[in-house]
């Protein structure tokens, strides 16, 4: 029964991927994208990434449109319509066939939440055992990031934050 | 009772993909607007119904909560551009 939902949710989402890209003006494109954000933060949340749902229904449908409008208040009326050309024929032949060599390069990938796949027992372990002796913090994820890995999370930060200067310097209006 | 749950999950994905329909074979950028604000509608409650089914009812009322207050920063923002650009999209097509 749940796999009922789980195909629709996939169906809705490549047809709204596709209508983004078909659509014939930027501002259409633009508000289907939002909900295309939407349906990935389901399929995250379906897929246990919880704190990454939560992020990509907020950033992503949220802000990502406050910010694509942002950019279209900049443009010309006239560039915001699109002229489509038709796809080349080598792109019909191509990308199903890239589809199907992913489709079969996934047959070895782990099962969905396996705890014997590569990646949970390298070093998962050591941080789920040792994370509450080592750095008195009940909660794992918040240990890794701001202990294990402060430097890499303070560096982050300077990044986000030159980021943010680089937004207000281009989206400031200008003084008459 | 979670068959209840799957249910009314699966009939309110069946209702956005009625409202999908018209966001994206709208013929202007309003009809596109209002399919979003109701799809946007349709979207805080299957959050909540997915918390259900999933036993995770706390984490995903937050993932509601915070679309739903974005959701409004973003329909203001599509307001404000149609407010000052709306003039250059033809109404009666």
């Amino acid at each position: 029964m749940t796999y009922v939902f789980q195909i629709l949710l996939l169906v809705l989402l490549i047809m709204t991927a596709a209508g983004a890209i078909m659509v014939k003006d930027l501002i259409s494109s633009v508000l289907i994208l939002g909900f295309y954000s939407f349906l990935l933060a389901l399929v995250w949340a379906w897929l246990g990434a919880v704190d990454v749902a939560f992020v990509e229904a907020v950033v992503g449908s949220g802000l990502a449109t406050v910010f694509f409008l942002l950019t279209l208040f900049g443009t010309a009326p006239k560039d915001t319509h699109i002229r489509r050309v038709a796809a080349p024929p080598i792109a019909l032949l191509g990308l199903p066939l890239l589809g199907l060599l992913l489709l079969y390069s996934a047959e070895d990938l782990p099962r969905l939440g396996d705890p014997e796949s590569p990646a949970s027992v390298h070093v998962s372990p050591g941080y789920l055992t040792g994370s509450l002796k080592e750095t008195n913090t009940p909660n794992v994820v918040t240990s890794v990031l701001m202990d294990y890995r402060a430097f890499d999370t303070l560096i982050e930060t300077a990044v986000i934050f030159t980021a943010g200067i680089a937004c207000a310097l281009l989206l400031r209006r200008k003084r008459q | 009772m979670k068959i209840f749950f799957l249910f009314v999950l699966i009939t309110i994905t069946l209702l956005i993909a009625v409202y999908l329909f018209r966001v994206i074979r709208g013929p202007t950028v309003f009809d596109r607007v209002l399919g979003l604000n109701g799809i946007s509608t349709k979207a805080i409650i299957l959050l909540v119904v997915i918390g259900t089914v999933y036993e995770r009812v706390d984490m995903f009322v937050d993932i509601s909560t915070g679309y739903a207050l974005v959701n409004l920063v973003g329909s203001l923002a599509i307001a404000k551009y149609l407010e000052e650009r709306g003039k250059s999209f033809d109404v009666s097509a």
